[in-house]
């Protein structure tokens, strides 16, 4: 059971509005640190709305984000990753004419404090860091089994390495929180096995939390600790997985009344 | 006060214009996302048209305008083999920083075959009058006649443009691409023929913006294409691009920010205001006036 | 990464382009009064050096950041202008009497240096737009800016449409200012190959580091590289300003060339290869995101174009393919079209030269080619 701590992910009261849709509303969620939590909803429910607010792609018209208790309010997406939340895409966005490592390179773009100065003239301070970076990617592509193909360009690897690489390219941002939108979505039964095998290593490697985005019902009752659901922008239900499967609520959200 | 009727009749008409040119670059980019740098050089191929036609309709005693017929003509033939022989095979091979650069490509070509041909030359030439001289009066404001045809016109074309697409059967095949070329094809549209029908009806409107150009300042030359037709393309952008009311707004207010400007400011600055408008208003409102904001869906 | 190798690289490099140097330098000293050299090669590479550095500048935001920008030229005008308005203001004012004066190295120097400064802070302004428009509206706010940086420069009194052109400013201009004519051109060379290896290793060290790497990733996808944790708007920003710096030095370069400034040169088109749109065209044919191929382009532009003028070859050949060279920018065009048509990815592609790895570069693409061909003639065979 999760004792007392605070949570690294917490929303209060979290909404967003376009025109006069409530695409979210009223969204709450604890995330503690380490934990693996579900969330599911029917198509159209506002999951990936919600990732989009957790990450400042879009600005909440109600509510907070908070990373270890700090307000997030108004800080821009790239802020928000350099505060620790990481997320990948329901379809794939990679840069795609960069090689594998240099596409895990970008995103230790905060890691690099060298200006310009260094850059142009080559100082000992851009050969330290950059070769410390490329070092981390390097073994973050091993951990995500990726060091065959490093540089090879990205749009050349297969969908499912695809998928590896940008959780690969999530985890260089040092995140406390990842955040995996339908990571198995058009994935075969191989390829969702070797992914899940992926994230149990990362957990088990980085201990960090995850809130995971999947339509696959049967992966997300075996993976997740926790579960919330959501329709029409709005918790329905929230629990271990046991109590999700036989909720009421659930069952007619998905099924239809 | 006679001074601001005038400078606004003025405005209106050179809106007008460049209201006509900008419905070719917005139905074009409309359609298939693409600067046609080379829409300005059509202007040029009407305007000759215009000029080597009209000794021919005057002997066989109809009014000089009349040659606007073989300009809309060739002008169609024109903006056709561009997209049929440059653009169409660029689409299918390239990037649209290619199809762009074939664009300028096409502009540079016109132009310079143009004054390789040798009755054309480098040297501008001039055209006859083509409206009737005179005018009618207001009080202190004179409306020339051909102001009054070049407005007349100018708003029934539009107004035709404007319920073909809305309510024809090619018309609703034409948004139906520019929306979506895939969902087009599946509902047993022919795209190719859509899109060189685009281009036809286009650089037909370029032929008829050369007459109004040409009735007012009877020059020709190869190059005249180049600053009328980008500012035509910012008018398109400015009223909001692929959306022909916004075209038609768009000219109306670059051809007043310039008549404006150039009678109370300064006719050397005139170009700088056009530009600095767009930018304040692409800068306020990216999508142009008209233009709706579409956000990247993540 | 290899450390080693990368140092060994630069290591080589900077050997072979200091005997280049030399050498250059040698040769410049024995042919320095013949006529062929003083008359056509010098002048041929000054028109290099700028156009070189002009269209790798525009590289870094066409090729690397993806942002299409239409009105280049005006920052390079806006650098030409400086830097001959501040070397004729210390003539005036006494600050140094004519080329062999020493102070004038020292002027020349911070010419340069005002023309890149100045470009750059106006490249910011455009980069403020460009932080919400993108492709087809940013080309034509860029478009806007450039015809608006001319159409000021124009109306200022002390430049104008022909103010450095004509009269006293321009004699003084090749007198005393930033104007050389070809006695000072062979004189300065130095100045002038120095000035361009050095802006060409500095974008190229731009690109081979975090902000390369950045910009390439807004290029190719903007929502995930700021989900990357990279500060797009910034690195946006940056960028014009940096690519802004090297057109700003590629004006004062042209201000030196050509002596007779006039804005007409700086246009979006116009009739010569000078303008915003034949930049693109360079940085387009060279391989947008290889700062070799804008190098080479540039290059290759400018020899055709001299040629088509010049060449005693032209004159060979039958009247009536003659004819068509009458019309040098309607073979530009063609050949445009067909190169997009052929090889839409320009010349070069991505690929950097690299001393270091030509060989192993060269062996590559030659097994490439065979591989290819192999298939080809596998597919005819099955086919």
């Amino acid at each position: 059971m999760v004792e007392k701590k605070t949570p690294v992910l917490e929303t209060r009261k979290l909404g967003v509005t376009f025109g006069g849709l409530r695409a979210v509303s009223n969204f709450n969620i604890q995330i503690y640190p380490g934990e693996l939590v579900g969330l599911i909803g029917p198509n159209g429910a506002g999951k990936t709305s919600v990732f989009n607010l957790l990450t400042g792609v879009y600005s909440p018209t109600e509510g907070t984000v908070l990373l270890d208790g700090v307000p997030l309010n108004g800080k821009k997406t790239h802020q928000f990753v350099q505060a620790g939340i990481a997320r990948t895409f329901q379809n794939i966005r990679l840069f795609k004419e960069m090689t594998v490592l240099e596409n895990v390179m970008v995103a230790c773009t905060k890691d690099l404090s060298y200006g310009l100065f260094s850059a142009s003239f080559r100082t000992p301070k851009y050969w330290q860091q950059e070769q410390k970076v490329a070092e981390k990617s390097i073994r973050l592509l091993e951990i995500c089994g990726l060091s065959d193909v490093a540089g090879l360009p990205a749009a050349s690897l297969p969908y499912g390495r695809q998928r590896k690489l940008e959780i690969a390219r999530a985890l260089a941002t040092d995140m406390k929180v990842l955040l995996l939108d339908e990571p198995a979505a058009g994935m075969n039964p191989t390829e969702t096995a070797e992914l899940l095998a992926c994230i149990q290593v990362i957990r088990k490697t980085f201990g960090i939390a995850i809130l995971l985005i999947e339509h696959d019902m049967s992966l997300v009752m075996n993976i997740c600790e926790r579960i919330q659901v959501i329709d029409y922008g709005q918790t329905i239900a929230s629990g271990s997985p046991e109590e999700i499967a036989t909720n009421k609520r659930v069952i007619a959200a998905y099924l239809g009344e | 006060m006679s001074t601001f009727f005038q400078t606004l009749i003025v405005g209106l008409r050179l809106g007008s214009i460049y209201a006509l040119i900008a419905l070719g670059y917005t139905m074009v980019y409309g359609i298939i996302r693409l600067i046609n740098f080379a829409h300005g050089d059509f202007i040029m191929v009407g305007g000759y048209t215009v000029i080597f036609t009209i000794p021919l309709v005057l002997r066989l005693g109809a009014p000089a305008w009349v040659s606007v017929l073989a300009a809309v003509v060739v002008c169609a033939l024109v903006g056709m083999s561009t997209e049929l022989i440059a653009y169409r095979p660029v689409r299918k091979k390239g990037t649209n920083m290619t199809a762009l650069i074939t664009a300028i490509a096409m502009s540079l070509f016109l132009e310079n075959l143009a004054q390789a041909i040798p009755v054309i030359g480098p040297n501008p030439k001039v055209s006859t009058q083509i409206f009737r001289a005179g005018g009618i009066r207001f009080g202190t404001v004179t409306m020339e006649y051909t102001t009054i045809f070049t407005l007349i016109i100018s708003a029934v074309i539009m107004l035709v443009l404007y319920t073909f697409t809305q309510k024809t059967r090619l018309g609703r095949a034409m948004r139906c691409v520019s929306e979506d070329k895939a969902a087009a094809t599946l509902m047993g549209i022919n795209v190719n023929h859509t899109i060189l029908l685009t281009f036809g009806i286009g650089s037909a409107l370029a032929a008829v913006a050369a007459l109004m150009y040409l009735a007012q300042y009877p020059k020709v030359y190869t190059t005249m294409g180049g600053l009328l037709g980008l500012k035509a393309f910012v008018s398109a952008v400015l009223g909001g691009i692929g959306i022909i009311p916004g075209a038609m707004l768009g000219g109306i207010v670059i051809g007043l920010v310039e008549s404006f400007t150039t009678s109370y400011i300064s006719s050397s600055m005139a170009d700088t205001f056009v530009f600095l408008i767009l930018i304040i208003v692409l800068v306020i409102k990216p999508a142009g006036i008209l233009g709706k904001n579409v956000g990247e869906k993540v | 990464m290899n450390l080693k190798k990368t140092s060994n690289g630069y290591l080589l490099n900077t050997v072979v382009i200091v005997l280049l140097f030399t050498a250059f330098q040698i040769l410049t000293k024995v042919k320095g009064s013949d006529g062929s050299f003083k008359l056509v090669l010098v002048p041929s590479l000054w028109q290099c050096c700028y156009l070189m550095v002009l269209a790798c500048s525009l590289n870094l935001v066409l090729g690397f950041m993806g942002q299409l920008s239409l009105g280049h030229c005006g920052f390079m005008a806006v650098g030409a202008y400086t830097a001959a308005l501040l070397s004729l203001a210390c003539e005036r004012s006494g600050f140094f009497t004519g080329k062999s004066d020493p102070m004038f190295l020292l002027v020349m120097i911070a010419s340069f240096l005002a023309a890149g400064t100045l470009s750059a802070l106006l490249s910011l302004l455009v980069g403020i737009p460009a932080l919400r428009l993108k492709g087809d509206y940013l080309a034509i706010i860029t478009l806007g800016f450039g015809m608006i940086i001319v159409n000021i420069i124009n109306n200022l009194p002390f430049c104008g449409q022909d103010g450095l052109a004509l009269g006293s400013a321009a004699a003084s201009l090749y007198k005393n200012g930033l104007g050389f004519g070809s006695k000072a051109k062979v004189q300065f060379l130095w100045f002038a190959l120095i000035v361009t290896i050095l802006s060409l290793t500095l974008m190229f060290m731009f690109v081979r580091s975090k902000y390369g790497r950045a910009i390439r990733a807004i290029r190719d996808d903007e929502i995930a590289a700021s989900a990357s944790g990279v500060n797009v708007a910034g690195f946006k920003v940056l960028t014009f300003a940096y690519s802004g710096f090297f057109a700003g030095i590629a004006g004062a370069l042209y201000a030196c060339t050509n002596a007779t400034l006039s804005t007409s040169s700086f246009a979006f088109t116009n009739g010569g290869i000078l303008n915003s749109t034949f930049v693109v065209v360079m940085v387009v044919l060279g391989g947008m995101g290889s700062l070799t191929g804008s190098a080479v382009a540039a290059a290759i532009m400018f020899f055709v174009n001299y040629q088509i003028k010049n060449g005693t070859w032209v004159d060979l050949l039958p009247s009536s393919v003659k004819g068509i060279f009458e019309y040098p920018m309607l073979v530009y065009a063609l050949v445009l079209i067909v190169v997009i048509l052929f090889r839409p990815k320009g010349i070069f592609g991505s690929y950097e030269f690299s001393l270091q790895n030509l060989i192993p570069d060269l062996r590559r693409a030659a097994a490439q080619r065979k591989a290819a061909r192999q298939e080809r003639k596998e597919a005819r065979a099955n086919g």
